[in-house]
This record gives structure tokens, sequence and C-alpha cells, in this order.
């Protein structure tokens, strides 16, 4: 009874004090906040700019001054290595290709499970909702060995199938949907029934329409996990035509330009920016996919 | 389950074969995800299980079942194999330091940004969560860069007069200088979720005792904190499922070493795998898989609710 009360009283009172959860902090207080805040996002921050700064130094430069701030020269030909004799459009559009079957197939089809689990009945229903969930945290690691026999067996290492199909339904995918759709109200269901149209009319036309909101959440997750996954790829990616993005940063990083630092860099300032762009653009969306992922 | 033994019960013909046209339906709907669930996801569990018991070699891919049964042989040599306890002990080291550590630094934070500050609050949450978003190979190789022996780090240190060690080269310093890449790249998703612990705690239940007297302290260990349990909770399980699992960042850092003192278990399963002993690989990944339920089974059994 408390508990509706304080609800209540919040309800209330609204305004800007809402947003905050207690009481508002004293002003020395606050100062130390922001003080705090700003100095941890100075060194949070500071890696990336480190990163995109010595991006455009010389291999010269680099070696002869690893620490310094701006460049003395700036030069574009890291990045042009990249785009003329490393060829990282087609790692590129391999991660993209990836990234996108991935999420299509998680969308589809977790939701149409989801929509069976949480709207029909049938045999083994509750068999299969446990078993989405002892492996919803089942790591990597257990399985990618299995994994390659199989897949070898299947005869799809190497290929752009043998990066994706692995990953293209996930327990948490089901999860999400399932949990989202049963709060969808059945009286919308009966009535389109009622008009005579069939389930998957009824799924297609009146319940995927409402689940924008998982389906974000489920979409920007699956897009970040494919785009930097990153054990599989190098397990089933065998050439140069299927290596994903970091797996090609990675092998460079390994090999023979082991040292060479500014075109390492540029890589992984190419290698993140899509995401970075894309978590600018999207961030409150981001920003609800961890809350509804992780507090189910 | 109540529709069916509803329509079963009252022995209606129409509403019975309702029910199993229903089923026919509903099985249509589950039928691609139980496929690709059930190749991809619960084959390889039980045959990862199963693997463990053999001696199974990158050379028996062609037959995968002509190989030889041997029990708990791979288990007992792993537990003998000086490398394997080693990477045991590293995964410890960087879990028992990392989690506690990452758990403080997001706590801190999402107190920070809740404590009533309204400017530049969406500046504050995109800094910190930017780690989170990146690829750990960029990043690595970013923080490779950052921690040379005249990188970055060290310069900055030379400031205040400290000459840093040569971090990823020196078998004290590297796996020390892991962690606190890991907790840079990992409050992130912390933070947001304690920022919605924090809001969702009554805000009358402070101030009744704000009004009692309690300091803001006492306020914070007496009421926001048992109240935050079971978001604690969620935090930790989630948090020690990724960092018993590292593998990128020594991978790419450090090649495991120097001398393995960055080598961990997936590491060690991968590396095994690498050499073809996929029997001894599938063991090492189940060693590690019962580490992980029994952690996560630990954790809810500390941090769940009093009543």
């Amino acid at each position: 009874m408390s508990e509706t009360r304080a609800i209540a009283l919040r309800g209330e009172r609204g305004g800007a004090r809402s947003r905050a959860s207690g009481l508002v902090t004293p002003a020395p207080m606050q100062a130390v906040a922001y003080v705090g805040l700003v100095i941890g996002v100075l060194v949070y921050v500071t890696p990336f700019v480190v990163m995109i700064i010595n991006s455009f130094k010389t291999q010269g430069e680099l070696l002869r001054n690893p620490t310094g701030l701006a460049p003395q020269e700036v030069t574009f030909d890291n990045y042009l290595q990249w785009f003329q004799d490393l060829n990282i459009q087609q790692f590129f559009l391999t991660s993209l290709v990836v990234a996108i079957a991935t999420v299509a197939g998680n969308v589809i089809f977790c939701s149409m499970v989801g929509y069976a689990m949480a709207k029909m009945e049938f045999p083994g229903k509750r068999v299969l909702f446990a078993l989405v969930m002892v492996t919803l945290m089942t790591p990597g690691t257990v399985t990618f060995v299995p994994l390659f026999v199989l897949v070898s067996k299947l005869g799809l290492v190497n290929t752009f199938p043998g990066l994706f199909l692995p990953f293209v339904v996930t327990p948490l995918g089901v999860f999400l949907m399932r949990q989202f759709m049963m709060g969808i109200p059945n009286v919308l269901l009966e009535a389109a029934r009622i008009d005579g149209t069939g389930e998957f009319g009824v799924f297609r036309r009146i319940v995927l329409p409402l689940c924008g909101p998982p389906i974000a959440t489920l979409s920007i997750l699956t897009f970040l996990m494919s785009w930097n996954n990153f054990l599989w790829p190098l397990v089933a990616a065998q050439s140069e035509a299927t290596y994903t993005l970091p797996i090609a940063l990675t092998l460079f990083s390994k090999g023979q330009e082991a040292t060479n630092y500014g075109l390492l860099l540029a890589g992984a300032v190419l290698v993140v920016a899509p995401i970075v762009i894309l978590f600018l653009f999207l961030q409150r969306y981001f920003v609800q996919s961890v809350v509804s992922a992780g507090v189910k | 389950m109540t529709a069916v033994a509803r329509t079963s019960g009252t022995g209606n013909r129409r509403a019975s074969s309702g029910a199993r046209r229903q089923a026919l339906v509903a099985w249509g709907f589950a039928l691609p995800f139980v496929l690709f669930f059930g190749i991809f996801m619960c084959v390889p569990i039980v045959s990862s299980f199963a693997m463990s018991f053999t001696d199974f070699k990158a050379t028996d891919i062609q037959t995968p079942f002509a190989v030889g049964f041997v029990g708990l042989d791979q288990y007992v040599s792993l537990f003998a194999e000086p490398q394997f306890l080693k990477s045991l002990g590293v995964t410890f080291a960087f879990v028992i330091v990392g989690i506690p550590l990452t758990m403080a630094v997001a706590l801190l934070l999402a107190v920070a940004l809740d404590s009533g500050i309204q400017r530049f609050r969406a500046v504050f949450r995109v800094g910190f969560y930017l780690p989170v978003v990146c690829s750990i190979v960029a990043v690595a190789v970013v923080w490779r860069f950052i921690l040379q022996d005249d990188g970055v780090l060290n310069a900055f240190l030379r400031i205040f007069g400290i000459q840093g060690p040569n971090w990823l080269n020196d078998t004290a310093w590297a796996l020390p200088a892991m962690i606190l890449m890991a907790v840079w790249r990992n409050t992130g998703t912390l933070m947001i979720i304690f920022i919605a612990g924090l809001q969702s705690i009554p805000p009358e239940m402070k101030e009744a005792s704000a009004l009692d007297g309690a300091s803001m302290w006492r306020r914070f260990v007496d009421i926001t904190l048992p109240l935050m349990r079971p978001t604690l909770l969620l935090g930790a399980v989630m948090t020690s499922v990724g960092y018993l699992q590292f593998f990128e960042e020594p991978f790419v850092m450090t090649g495991g070493g120097p001398l393995d003192s960055t080598l961990s278990v997936s590491y060690y399963i991968y590396n095994q795998f690498g050499f073809g002993k996929y029997g001894t690989a599938s063991a090492a990944s189940y060693v590690l898989f019962v580490i992980i339920a029994v952690l996560s089974f630990v954790q809810f059994r500390v941090l769940r609710p009093k009543d």
C-alpha cells in the first residue's frame, strides 16, 4: 500500500525533480559531482582522441615522438592505404552483409516464435521456453569447437552463411519478443480473427506493427553483437574473402604491420566509426536496449 | 496450458480439433527458430559435452563418430597441466579484481549522474557509454599504442616524476593494465543499468529518512544500497559472464604473454583448438561453463533480496 502511495505522490510532483531519484542534492555536493564527472569523461574520451590524432601521423613521426599531441605534418596515407592496398571496402561489406542477415533472421524468426509462445497453446511450449532460458547465458566459448566441426561438415567454413547462420536466432531475441507480446491485449487479436483473418494475417497486420520497441531493441543488440563479434569469425573465416572488419584489423595488428601504428589506428577508426555514428544518432534507443535487455 | 485443459476436458470434438489446429499453426510459427536453435545451439552444447570424453582431434572431422572414448582422461590431464591451471589463475584474478572495480566505478558515476544535476547529462552519458559500443579489437589496438614503453600513459606519468613500467611486456603489469582497460570498456553498460535502478527507488523513502536526520552517507548505505540489491545482482552476473570469457584483449595486445601472464581460460581453449586437440578444448570449455554457472548461482544466493 505504501508503494502505491509513493507512486501517486511521485506522479503529483512531476517537473524537473522527477528526473533524479532522490532528494535534490545540496549545491556543494553537486559541484563535487560535476568535477568528478568532467575529469572522468575526459579520461574516458582520451583513448578516442589519441586514436584519431595519431592515425593522421606518419610512421616516422610516430617512431620519433609517439606522445606528441598535434601532428607536425598531417597525412592521409594511413587511410589511403586501407582503401587502396588493403581492400577495406570488402571487409566492410562482409561485416555489413553478416550483420544485416543476423538482424533480419533474429527479427523475423524470434518474433514468429515469440508470437506462438505468447499467444498460442501447443504441446512442447514449456520445454521450448525452458531450453531458451537455459541457453540464455551459455558462453560462446563452450560451443565454438563442436560448432566448427558442424559447420565444416556442412561445407560452410569460409562462406557468408557459415558466418551468420549460427547467430541467426538468439535466445535473448525470443525472450524479448515473447515478453512484449504477452502484453498485447487478446481482444485485439480476437477481433481480427472474428473478421476472418488467418493466424499469419493477425501476426503480420496486428501484432508486428505494435512491436516497434522490442524490434528496435533486438535490432540494435544483434547488430552490435554481429559487428563486434570476434571468436567465431576468427575461426570460421579463413581467407580474405570472408574476413570481417575486426578479423582483418586483428590479423594486420599481429602480422608484419604489428608496429605500424599509424595504419593500425586508422584501421581502428574505420572499424569503430560506423557504430559510433549509429550510436550518436540512435543514442536513446541504445540506452533503452541496454535497460530492457538487462532489467527484463 | 489452461486452454488445452479446458477444451479437452469438455470432450467437444470441434473444440479439440480447434486446439489441434492451433498447435499445428503454433509449431509452424516456431519451426524456423526451432530448426536454427536446435542445429546451431543445442547440438553444439550437447556435443561439446560428449566430445570432452573423447580424444577428438582435428583429423577426425570427416569421421566424427569413430573417435575413441577416453572417459574422464581429458579432465584429469587438464588439471595436471600447469598451463591450464595458470590460465585459471589469470582468469580468476581478472574477475576478482575487475568486477568489484567495474561495479564501484559504475555505481559512483550513476550516483553522480543521478544527483539532480541537469546540465551536460547527455554529454556525460555518451562519453562514458562510448567505449561499450566499440569493437574490442579496435579498442585493444588503441590501448596497446597507449601502453607502449614510451607511450602516452608513461609520458603522462612522467609529468608527475613517475617512471611507468613497460606495461604489456612486464609479467607483473600486463594483467593489471588489461583490467584497467576492461573497467574503462564496461562501466557504461552497468552505469546505465544502475541509473535505471536508482530511479526506481521511491524518493519518499529517502525523504522520510532525511526528515529523521539521517546523513547522506547513511541514506545511501541504509536505503539506496539495499533497494539496489536486485540491480547490483544483475550487474554482477552480467559482468562476470563476460569477464570469465575474456579473450580478445590478450589476443590482440599480448598474445597471452609475457610468460603466460595474460593467458585466460578462453585463450587456452582457443590454443588447444588451434593445435587440433578438440577433445581437450571441449573439456576445458566445460570447466569454464561450470565455473560460470556456479558463480552466477552463488551471486544469486548472496545478493538476492532478504525478505
